[in-house]
């Protein structure tokens, strides 16, 4: 089943997604990027009913650069994600609401400082050091409970990510086998291999 | 499993003598499981209003966005700053605006009243989900923990309270009564406001 977690540490935001699309019961792709990025220092990863995830996805990656293209500056992560927060509250009193649960990782770099927010599909949005979504919250939040450290450096960050991920593999029957692991930090967004 | 539940959360205000007080908790859950300790329902409409907003956690925002929205537009086209008893007013009708199909939050305001000779007088009121008023003059609640906070509120207020005194008051009310909620706590916030200045304490809660 699906699974995202994302953690702050000093100066980052590390974001891991999962990499199935699956069918019902089938895996049918091994190496899905459900992570997307939207600006030069924001990440979202995107989860939920497959269809809405790829389409909203997609909607809110074209008008955060549209915003970007006509004001020369992008959004900061905190506008970027009110605004995403505003787009699902409005879909969820329509006739077919987006069924798509987010972590929005950024970093603001007007003040230096890194962002997580975590929003659901009813649009709830807050703010926080670490979240997850999925059955794998259920032991990551917990794990990170004990072992999340706003101050750490980005190898204990990235060794904490780890074990959740072996958590997760271990104790949960439908466990997904591959993740994609992005790091957004004052240099901008890249991929690491955990 | 009612949609008021789903978040968790609760707030309840005090009127006291010459003071009013505002507090509420800071958990954000999904069902049983919590995703924050830091989510803040009660928020400054002026400098005498305070509006607390427990209920669906997609709806806090929204509406926080809303009265926001309202409060600046009536205070350039009136050129004067909201009272109380006018703002609980235009919370009701813009959840009423919504009768068939409600924002499911039970807004909690507290405010310092002007009267006609100039002086400030405690206003607390709140209301359910379509906008119907309770003006009292003791005490509301409103959450998930609404039922422990009755009866620990009943217990514990008295009239004219020193703002000291109602701050103690409203921090042991809530604290006893989110203790006996599963869906509250984690933490809490308490404003206690007189003419002249508002105090915000945070308090540390129970993290279970």
């Amino acid at each position: 089943m699906e699974c995202s977690f994302a953690i702050t540490g000093k100066g980052y935001v590390i974001v891991a997604a999962d990499t199935t699309a699956a069918h019902s019961i089938i895996k049918v792709k091994l190496d899905e990027d459900k992570i997307k990025t939207l600006s030069p220092h924001l990440l979202m990863a995107y989860s939920g009913e497959p269809g809405d995830t790829v389409q909203f996805a997609e909607y809110i990656e074209r008008n955060i650069r549209l915003y970007q293209i006509r004001n020369t500056y992008p959004l900061r992560p905190s506008s970027a994600a009110s605004w995403i927060r505003r787009a699902l509250a409005d879909s969820l009193r329509s006739r077919k609401p987006y069924s798509v649960n987010l972590l929005l990782g950024g970093y603001d770099t007007s003040t230096y400082t890194p962002h997580l927010y975590w929003i659901d599909y009813l649009g709830t949005l807050t703010e926080v050091p670490f979240g997850a979504h999925g059955y794998g919250s259920y032991f990551a939040l917990s794990l990170l409970d004990r072992y999340h450290d706003p101050e750490a450096s980005l190898e204990e960050g990235l060794a904490t990510l780890k074990r959740c991920i072996d958590e997760v593999s271990k104790r949960l029957l439908v466990a997904p086998g591959r993740y994609k692991v992005k790091v957004v930090d004052k240099d901008g967004v890249r991929e690491v291999e955990i | 499993m009612s949609i008021m539940e789903y978040n968790g959360g609760s707030v309840i205000a005090m009127v006291g003598k010459d003071c009013v007080a505002i507090a509420s908790d800071l958990r954000l859950g999904v069902q049983s499981l919590s995703i924050s300790s830091n989510f803040q329902k009660i928020f400054p409409v002026t400098d005498r209003i305070y509006v607390g907003l427990p209920g669906l956690a997609s709806d806090v925002t929204t509406l926080h966005e809303q009265f926001r929205y309202r409060v600046n537009m009536y205070t350039i086209k009136e050129e004067r700053e909201i009272e109380p008893q006018t703002f609980a007013q235009m919370v009701s009708s813009t959840l009423y605006e919504r009768r068939f199909g409600p924002y499911f939050i039970e807004p909690v305001i507290a405010g310092m009243q002007r009267t006609p000779s100039g002086s400030y007088e405690p206003f607390i009121a709140a209301t359910d989900l379509i906008g119907c008023l309770n003006f009292a003059k003791d005490f509301v609640v409103a959450g998930t923990a609404s039922s422990e906070l009755f009866g620990a509120a009943e217990g514990l207020w008295e009239p004219d309270l020193e703002a000291e005194d109602l701050f103690e008051t409203i921090s042991q009310t809530l604290l006893n009564a989110v203790d006996r909620d599963t869906f509250s706590g984690w933490g809490a916030v308490v404003h206690v406001m007189t003419k002249d200045k508002v105090i915000t304490r945070t308090l540390k809660g129970r993290m279970d």
